[in-house]
């Protein structure tokens, strides 16, 4: 019996074992950033609307870390997660918000009605800072240490469970 | 009533696939004395009746939008145009598995009623696999995706068909993979039919042949159809993405080649007997785990079928079985049969050897990178393999593949030397020469468009040589068809090379009036203006476009919005000319009012088409020539042995 004849159906089966192993793990949604663990890139925002500061990255850089939030007014998960940014808030985290292709009337509405836990709104009307630092929808939020770099990625909208994860993470970065 | 009937009659015809199979292999272990072997033929041909007759209840459902029915409200609309209504039929997972078990039925019930060629008892065991498989996907229909489901209540309105698919080159696309996989699966059949009954003979080839020349031609025309409506409809201006969906068909195609000249090779000289049965399995293997790959959304493509991962398992089930078994078998057996006649390296059969080497190198590689982001992402690496890997890893086989395939046609069966054919040799490879020369001193072009260039004039000449010397009246059709495949091989190769060669693109934002130019063409964007159709609206350019400063021509792409489902398409706009294709898409509207639109100016594009097509035709030709040459002798035996019965009679 040749050993040669038994190649094909040797290279089937371990097909076969990539195959079935790969069917059995859940599919993963979230494209995760590949920007996590480095730097923030450079980047200065205007105000969202009235009232508001800016946003750039030497916002980020004084030793302090915090919350970076990427949302929109029209974003419907926007507004599921406002109460628990409201909480971190009060529990002395700061956030900073970065509003995606948003107009200055409607951020400012949608923070009348849903509440501002922002220190700062910057405007990224083109998406520019979103897909730079590697966020792929609304609303995600980056933990960023004191020296500006990202250190944990949280993608859609965070839900109570996810405060405590997103608190652990920042004492984290600020060791 | 209409689906409980196409259920009623799918059940039954399964019923029937089980016969066939448990009365084919209790037919092969008793040499066809038991009482059920009568019943095999029989089983085939009337499964084959049932299953048309459900695949029929299913199109009347779509024709009549029967609103009760789940697949008829997830797939189409009352207001869609009556064609698409019933290419609806099929342009889903549950309506395309229907059709292919149908074309499985009926080329199971045609192999029953006609061939008579090869022994009864291999003949049993060959309808016995068929029902093995027939069997299996009879299964994945009734359990996991019935296409007669009905919903506890009927709805107002259908979901509509996507709106991609709603083309007329997407109609036929479809069925014409389907029928070129299930002809590979009758291929695999006979390959594990021949096995069973170690009855590998060139009369096996002869009966196999036709169907992989069937299968070969109808995944040609497949895969032409489908790049061409991936070129005007995507709107991307690319006619090949190396997506896996295209290798999925591509992987069958060039494993059935493979196959096609391999049975050749049996049929005329007795040789490469368990590499043609191996080539068999992996035939159908390949087209089985490209619908695999495609249905189980195991891999990201730009073909977003209805993927679920329980289907993905049952197709994986099935594959196990039919492929993981024919491999065992093969492991088994395959050396109880003798390799057969030997041959000089330098002949027919040589050449044809060299082909498949590279046939099945090229195949290893297109597997290897679809399958590649499914090795990484078990070990959590994300990664698409695109052009880059494709092109210039296929090439290294491609190259010395077409330089064989020119000279091969002129050598002698079983034993011939080079310098026979010297002059004919010598002539190919001025030519490939002198174009080399040529293209490279004329304009600058990356290797890869050259050697294509230089190769495809080479083998363009090359490929009609086995014509000269020849009284062209007496010629077999079937040699004829070698001619006309090879010659098409050369003429999509030259389209493929002076796109990627000589393409311009030119992205322009225009005003009302406002024009642009791309290579020879000048365009002027006339206007822009809505117009409405009958499941969409779109805002359409008015391009006026001139060649050179000729006359100019009016093209219309649009960018559509369907409201069943919603979702926006680009009707991409072409100007052909004998020379090449304008390909213009009609974008955005930027905010200062200006139009952005995208051109490019493909030379010699169309050839690709065309180029597949006449290798479709080629292959028309040889099955004509094999059919009507199969008749002949069967009527010649058929008069032989009515003369020695004559004969035995009067003495």
């Amino acid at each position: 019996m040749s050993w040669r004849l038994w190649v094909p159906l040797f290279v089937f089966a371990l097909f076969l074992g990539l195959a079935a192993y790969q069917l059995t793990q859940p599919k993963d949604e979230f494209i995760e950033s590949r920007m996590v663990g480095e730097e923030l890139p450079y980047f200065d925002l205007p105000p969202a609307t009235d009232g508001v500061e800016g946003v750039s990255n030497a916002t980020f850089a004084d030793g302090k870390p915090r919350l970076l939030n990427i949302w929109a007014s029209w974003c419907l998960p926007c507004i599921a997660e406002a109460p628990h940014l409201e909480s971190l808030k009060q529990q002395g985290v700061e956030i900073v918000g970065v509003a995606i292709r948003d107009r200055p009337e409607d951020v400012a509405r949608f923070l009348a009605q849903h509440g501002n836990p922002y220190s700062r709104i910057g405007r990224d009307d083109l998406s520019e800072v979103q897909l730079a630092i590697g966020s792929s929808g609304v609303p995600e939020t980056f933990v960023i240490d004191g020296k500006g770099a990202i250190r944990y990625q949280h993608i859609g909208d965070i839900r109570a469970e996810d405060v405590p994860v997103l608190l652990e993470k920042l004492a984290e970065a600020g060791e | 009533m209409i689906a409980e009937l196409g259920l009623a009659a799918l059940w039954l015809a399964a019923a029937l696939a089980a016969l066939q199979m448990v009365a084919g292999f209790m037919a092969v272990r008793d040499d066809g004395s038991s009482a059920l072997a009568g019943l095999i033929r029989p089983a085939a041909i009337v499964q084959g009746v049932l299953v048309t007759f459900a695949f029929a209840m299913l199109v009347w459902l779509f024709a009549i939008t029967d609103l009760s029915v789940k697949l008829v409200v997830a797939n189409s609309h009352s207001m869609k145009p009556l064609i698409f209504k019933l290419s609806g039929t099929w342009g889903n997972h549950e309506g395309s598995m229907l059709l292919w078990v149908m074309v499985m039925g009926l080329a199971g019930a045609l192999i029953a009623l006609v061939e008579r060629r090869l022994p009864e008892r291999t003949m049993n065991a060959t309808l016995a696999a068929q029902g093995v498989v027939s069997l299996g996907f009879y299964a994945f229909l009734l359990f996991s995706s019935n296409p007669f489901e009905r919903l506890p209540t009927p709805v107002a309105e259908g979901m509509g068909l996507n709106p991609l698919l709603q083309d007329v080159g997407m109609a036929f696309h479809p069925p014409t993979l389907y029928v070129g996989y299930v002809g590979v699966s009758v291929a695999f059949s006979f390959a594990v039919g021949a096995l069973l009954t170690r009855h590998v003979t060139p009369d096996f080839a002869r009966a196999m042949r036709p169907w992989v020349l069937a299968a070969w031609i109808f995944l040609t025309l497949g895969i032409t159809a489908g790049s061409y409506w991936a070129y005007y409809e995507l709107g991307w201006g690319g006619w090949w993405f190396w997506d896996p969906v295209e290798n999925a068909a591509l992987m069958p195609w060039l494993a059935a080649t493979a196959l096609l000249h391999s049975a050749s090779v049996l049929a005329s000289r007795d040789a490469l007997r368990t590499w043609t049965i191996m080539l068999g399995v992996v035939a159908f293997s390949m087209s089985m785990v490209g619908t695999f790959l495609v249905r189980s959304g195991i891999l990201t493509s730009v073909h977003a079928f209805a993927v679920d991962p329980e289907r993905g398992t049952f197709i994986l089930a099935l594959l196990a079985i039919f492929i993981g078994g024919a491999l065992l078998l093969f492991a088994l057996r395959a050396n109880t049969i003798s390799e057969g006649e030997r041959f000089a390296l330098a002949s027919r059969e040589g050449a044809l050897v060299f082909n498949n080497v590279m046939l099945s190198a090229i195949l290893a590689i297109v597997l290897l990178g679809t399958l590649y982001p499914l090795l990484t992402e078990a070990f959590d690496v994300r990664v698409s393999v695109g052009p880059p890997y494709f092109n210039p890893v296929g090439a290294i086989f491609v190259v010395p593949m077409l330089v064989v395939m020119a000279v091969g046609p002129l050598l002698r069966w079983r034993q011939d030397r080079v310098d026979r054919i010297g002059k004919e040799v010598a002539l190919f490879g001025a030519l490939v020469l002198a174009a080399l020369i040529l293209f490279s001193l004329l304009a600058e072009i990356a290797i890869l468009p050259l050697l294509g260039l230089a190769l495809g004039i080479g083998l363009a000449v090359a490929s009609l040589l086995p014509l000269r010397g020849r009284k062209l009246s007496r010629t077999p059709l079937s040699t004829w068809g070698m001619v006309v495949a090879h010659f098409g091989i050369a003429v999509a190769l030259l389209g493929m090379a002076s796109e990627s060669a000589f393409t311009k693109e030119r992205l322009a934002a225009l005003e009302e009036g406002g024009s642009a130019s791309v290579g020879p063409w000048t365009v002027v964007l006339q206007g822009v203006e809505p117009v409405a159709g009958p499941n969409w609206t779109a805002i359409q350019a008015r391009l006026a476009a001139s060649y050179d400063g000729g006359e100019a021509r009016v093209l219309t792409p649009q960018a559509r919005n369907f409201w069943a489902p919603p979702q926006q398409t680009t009707e991409s706009a072409l100007a052909t000319r004998w020379n090449g294709q304008l390909y213009a898409v009609v974008g955005d509207r930027a905010p200062d009012g200006r139009w952005q639109l995208r051109l490019w100016w493909k030379p010699l594009v169309p050839l690709i088409w065309y180029g597949g097509l006449l290798v479709a035709l080629g292959g028309v030709l040889a099955l004509i020539g094999r059919v009507i040459t199969d008749i002949r002798n069967r009527r010649l035996a058929k008069r032989i042995a009515e003369r020695r019965a004559d004969r035995d009679a009067l003495a």
